[in-house]
């Protein structure tokens, strides 16, 4: 398909390598440097959008990150489809797949757009307004019809089959944009050695330079000083250039966001290559070259596919060989237009006529221009438009005397450029924190004091034109050189030929003579913010433009309003009668360009999302059927089904097997930590509820742990192992919390005891053998210690060899069963395990999982920490009051246990439930009331913490915390259900075995 | 990211790190010779500066070691960081904190 509006020659694309694409649906071809907006461009096609608002058509605007409507979705399949990417940023590569978005049934007939006719009743703030009532309908009705209608590309449907890969990355200088300064300044940084990093968010590094045809640099054509430039830096080691890789946020302590793409452009990317790298940079000079942005004229009908920026379309014909119209009018209020009238003239475009707002343009380039024979028509603006689908024509008014526009005449165009003036780019430098400071001149912002170690150069600090904005890269670049120690002396000085332009001083709303309470002047065309829009929220009293800003929400779409801030303010600012700097200026917050989430998540994904912690014995529960739970990181066998059990008939066999005979679990998770050193007792008191300094070594003790609120924070076994040794076990997700817990207080509050502490988690693994025939299982397996009754009690431990590995032997239970836990070295965790699991077969071994362990603690009224606490429950609570040291003179939460709100009889305590039908089972979570007939919201005394069937009992248990609940044992309380009440009778909380003779067997 | 120098290990990034809250309250001596409202205070007001803050960090992914940073809120910037234990050094507020 031949391409009307591409030139003959010229540009930077390479016409020998022909790439064809298309764009909903429609084939299309374009050149090998091109992008999709330049490729689209050169067939003439301008409209490629909606609007998000009022579905207006919509063309190519821009030629960069600012482009904000030519917004599409690209990717073959839903696996690699990227939606909201600007086309000005897309690089064309063969067979390219892209499509419009916001539209229906298609871009050039669009129901939406029946929007535009109403959009008297779409005011600013028009969802404040309009769909207050019922409110009801706003869930159901309004919102997801306004979802549906508004809005930009879709979300893709599958998940994304790309890689992302992620860097560290230290330098002394980083220089961000490839721009004349950028290049400038990371010739002047890396001259003495420094380690430079350069990058620019484009394929090719030149910014601006790479738009231009007629300047010189240094006695040669732009391009080519951009060439030789780039050869230096290249051949220098210390320099890393970084291209297609954008600066997106500038955090603290000179951290800088990158992301670098790697494959977007490339029609077969390598399998191999991730699509995009993440860099997190730590600089210690940062030179910000990010050039300026131009901004549009504000006047009526200023969207029209067709109307675009003056640079844009300088940029296409000279960068892309494209021309974007045939008949061009440039409605412009600063001299840098008439650079783009030129070129355009000069490839060809018949350009009718320039409308210059200024009474008098008399600089180098308008006298171009006139020497040119192009027709200059001053003190003139642009009152409206004509065309649907494509600008067929400009009505330009003259300004008289009085700033009232007199005579007006419409001029036929296919193309209309806008100049309104320059923006610079003080993005990153205002997310580093630094103050922005006002240009009156420029009437611009342009960076103030700086909070970080940057330093801005060139047009995005408002140093404008060609010479001056390398001379500004020079001379930053030599400044970072000395302040990182390597000053590399002066660098050569280049001279520089160009027209020179004189700076746009207009900003806001053109004069027009239509109606402005109905003409639509768009300020931010991504969020479809008119001038009338901002005119009205200050007429209803909004003066901040941080207020303006989020009731008509200019500034809020995916460009966060790089083309239309700045007019934005120009409106407010002259509606309010004040000065720009009082109108405050909305925060600039990173990414500067959307980043795909992909980029952030790394390969943090799927089974890499988190670490998965196996214990040493998980091989073998696999092996043996286990199904899985995940208690915090770790992988827990849950329980071990046998020939198509379900997980209620397996944990009931489990359940009975432990209590008649003997089970086998797998403990190693509880957190594990070693208390050493001759201050370890006093330690130990100091951070637990009990008493340890009576503690006999080879004995062990039920510690109970608070916050300082008093709060119960965590539980475990402990056994002193020496004089000056503990072994502390703790719960497996309160393991880290509870050592850095003890740190802090080790550190900061007793630094004088002598006291060593260490995790030991993952050291010990941990085999629990429990039920009566525990002794009989381990005792032919223990040498060197005695595991009789008499000679090893319950909550004893003792340090032998089992299975010829050395052991820490706990007799300790968590099932109420006379009961060990073999600790054994982790290495040998499995093949202890499974010589015990051999020797037990004998004895009816059953392998049991945390599912049959919670059954079983329940019965015995055992409390989980985090099940029945919340972090609002005392000790005594939940029974443990027994645990406390009353004669200990502190202990950390002492002092908060003795306050009188903490002995109030009517605090939840913890009891048993007992339902009427043993097959009842309550709802974990559920409710507890005392009159089930009281209206909503009633009055409730407590939930349910733990709930099963026992299979021992044959009937039901629950543990409860419940308002006042022991003195309430043997009430009836009801837990009401959606399609029922229940109702329990309160009792103790202990079910089986309430005496404990099986412990001491 | 933060750039943290650790007194013990040097410079490090924020990543290595876990913010401790306040710095310079100390667990009074006998906790029963508080009343409920000094408690109270102990356990839960805290300064919440605009400016100069001086706070509890730790290296928990490096030497495990609690220290006090001085960082300014608003700027993010770190004027000193000394031991646990040590006086917080005498610094004028910095000009973020006008």
């Amino acid at each position: 398909m031949s391409a009307p509006f591409r030139l003959a020659q010229g540009g930077r694309i390479d016409r020998a390598r022909p790439l064809g694409f298309t764009f909903d649906g429609k084939s299309y071809s374009g050149f090998a440097g091109d992008t999709l907006a330049s490729a689209l461009l050169s067939h003439g096609v301008h409209l490629t959008g909606r609007s998000f608002k009022y579905h207006r058509p919509r063309g190519i605007l821009s030629a960069g990150a600012d482009e904000p409507n030519a917004l599409v979705g690209v990717g073959r399949d839903q696996t690699r489809y990227t939606p909201n990417l600007r086309a000005p940023q897309v690089e064309l590569y063969d067979g390219l797949v892209a499509e419009s978005q916001n539209r229906w049934p298609s871009l050039s007939f669009d129901i939406g757009a029946v929007n535009d006719l109403f959009g008297r009743f779409l005011p600013a703030g028009f969802y404040y307004k309009t769909f207050m009532w019922p409110r009801k309908a706003w869930d159901h009705v309004y919102e997801p019809k306004i979802r549906a209608m508004a809005g930009l590309g879709r979300a893709p449907t599958a998940a994304d089959a790309d890689r992302y890969t992620q860097r560290y990355a230290h330098c002394d200088v980083l220089v961000v944009g490839a721009g004349p300064a950028g290049l400038a300044a990371a010739l002047a940084a890396s001259a003495g050695g420094a380690s430079v990093m350069l990058c620019d968010d484009q394929a090719e590094f030149g910014g601006s330079l790479l738009s231009e045809t007629t300047a010189t640099i240094d006695g040669k054509p732009a391009a080519q000083w951009i060439a030789d430039t780039v050869a230096t830096l290249r051949g220098r080691a210390n320099v890393m250039l970084l291209g297609r890789t954008q600066a997106f946020g500038y955090y603290p302590h000179n951290s800088i966001g990158l992301v670098e793409r790697l494959t977007d452009h490339l029609a077969t990317p390598h399998p191999d290559m991730p699509r995009e790298r993440l860099w997190t940079l730590r600089a210690r000079e940062v030179v910000i070259c990010a050039g300026a942005l131009e901004r549009p004229m504000v006047f009526p009908e200023n969207d029209r596919p067709g109307i675009m920026l003056a640079g844009a379309a300088r940029t296409y014909a000279n960068r892309y060989g494209v021309k974007a119209g045939s008949r061009a009018v440039l409605f412009t209020a600063q001299d840098e237009g008439y650079r783009a009238a030129l070129d355009l003239a000069r490839a060809g475009v018949h350009v009718a006529a320039i409308a210059d707002l200024r009474p008098n343009p008399d600089g180098e380039l308008p006298a171009a221009a006139r020497a040119a024979g192009l027709n200059i028509m001053a003190g003139t603006t642009v009152t409206g438009t004509r065309g649907r689908l494509r600008v067929s024509g400009a009505t330009l008014g003259r300004l008289g005397l009085d700033g009232q526009v007199g005579q007006s005449q419409t001029i036929a165009c296919d193309l209309l450029l806008m100049s309104g003036g320059m923006t610079p780019s003080v993005h990153l430098f205002s997310q580093s924190k630094g103050k922005l400071r006002f240009d009156e001149t420029i009437k611009a912002y342009v960076p103030g004091q700086s909070a970080e170690r940057e330093r801005s150069a060139g047009a995005c600090r408002g140093i404008f034109g060609l010479a001056a904005a390398i001379e500004d890269g020079f001379a930053r670049g030599e400044e970072v050189a000395q302040a990182v120690g390597r000053a590399g002396g002066a660098v050569t000085r280049v001279a520089v030929t160009t027209l020179a332009a004189a700076p746009g001083v207009h900003l806001g709303a053109a004069p027009h003579d239509r109606d402005a309470a109905t003409v639509k002047a768009f300020v931010d065309y991504q969020n479809d913010v008119t001038a009338k829009d901002l005119a009205l929220a200050t007429r209803e009293g909004f003066r901040s433009i941080e207020h303006i800003k989020r009731y008509t929400t200019t500034g809020m779409a995916t460009d966060q309003g790089k083309m239309s801030n700045m007019n934005a303010l120009g409106i407010v600012a002259d509606a309010l009668r004040r000065d720009i700097p009082e109108i405050g200026l909305t925060t600039f917050r990173p990414p500067y360009t959307p980043v795909t989430f992909g980029a952030f998540a790394g390969t943090s994904r799927g089974q890499l999302f988190d670490p998965v912690r196996q214990t040493a014995i998980h091989g073998w529960a696999a092996d043996h059927g286990a199904a899985f739970e995940d208690v915090g990181l770790w992988k827990r066998a849950h329980y071990f089904p046998q020939g198509g059990e379900d997980m209620h008939a397996a944990v009931a066999r489990e359940c009975k097997a432990v209590r008649a005979a003997v089970g086998i679990f797998d403990a190693s998770t509880l957190g594990k930590i070693e208390i050493v050193g001759p201050d370890a007792a006093e330690f130990m008191n100091r951070m637990y509820t009990n008493a340890w300094t009576k503690l006999e070594s080879g004995r062990c003790r039920y510690g109970v742990m608070l916050r300082e609120d008093g709060f119960v924070m965590d539980d475990g076994v402990v056994g002193r192992m020496a004089h000056d040794r503990f072994h502390v076990t703790t719960t497996t997700g309160g393991a880290p919390r509870v050592l850095a817990h003890m740190e802090d207080y080790l550190q900061t509050e007793w630094p004088d005891l002598d006291v060593w502490l260490t995790s030991t988690t993952e050291q010990w693994a941990v085999i629990a053998v429990q039920g009566p025939n525990a002794r009989k299982v381990l005792e032919p397996l223990v040498e060197d210690i005695d595991i009789s009754a008499a000679a090893m009690p319950h909550m004893s431990v003792r340090q032998g060899r089992i299975c010829g590995v050395p052991t820490r032997l706990f007799r300790v239970s968590f099932t109420g069963e006379l009961g060990f836990e073999v600790n054994v070295p982790a290495d040998y965790g499995r093949a202890v395990w499974e010589a015990i699991y051999q020797a037990g077969l004998a004895h009816g071994i059953t392998p049991y999982g945390t599912e049959t362990m919670h059954v079983l603690r329940a019965e015995k009224g055992y409390i989980i920490v985090g099940q029945e606490t919340d972090g609002t429950a005392v000790p005594d609570d939940v029974g443990l009051g027994w645990a406390v040291g009353k004669a200990k003179k502190d202990f950390v939460g002492k002092r908060s246990l003795a306050r009188a709100e903490f002995s109030k009889p009517d605090r939840k305590q913890m009891v048993g439930l007992r339902t009427r039908d043993p097959h009842d089972v309550l709802e974990e979570g559920a409710q507890i009331v005392a009159n089930p007939n009281q209206p909503v919201p009633m009055t409730v005394l407590g939930q349910v913490t733990s709930s099963y069937f026992s299979a021992v009992l044959d009937h039901s248990i629950a543990i409860a915390m419940v308002r006042g609940g022991r003195a309430r044992i043997g009430e009836t309380l009801y837990v009401p259900m959606p399609d029922r009440v229940i109702a329990v009778t309160v009792v103790d909380p202990v079910f089986f075995d309430r005496e404990g003779v099986r412990l001491d067997a | 990211m933060l750039l943290i120098p650790c007194p013990h290990c040097g410079e490090r990034p924020e990543i290595e790190f876990r913010y401790g809250g306040e710095a310079h309250v100390a667990r009074p001596a006998d906790p029963s010779a508080l009343d409920d409202e000094a408690w109270a205070a102990y356990l839960y007001l805290r300064n919440n500066p605009k400016g100069l803050h001086a706070e509890r960090w730790r290296h928990i992914h490096g030497c495990g070691r609690y220290f006090n940073v001085l960082r300014d809120t608003v700027s993010d910037k770190i004027t000193a960081t000394y031991k646990a234990g040590e006086p917080r050094p005498d610094l004028p507020a910095t000009e973020a904190a006008e």
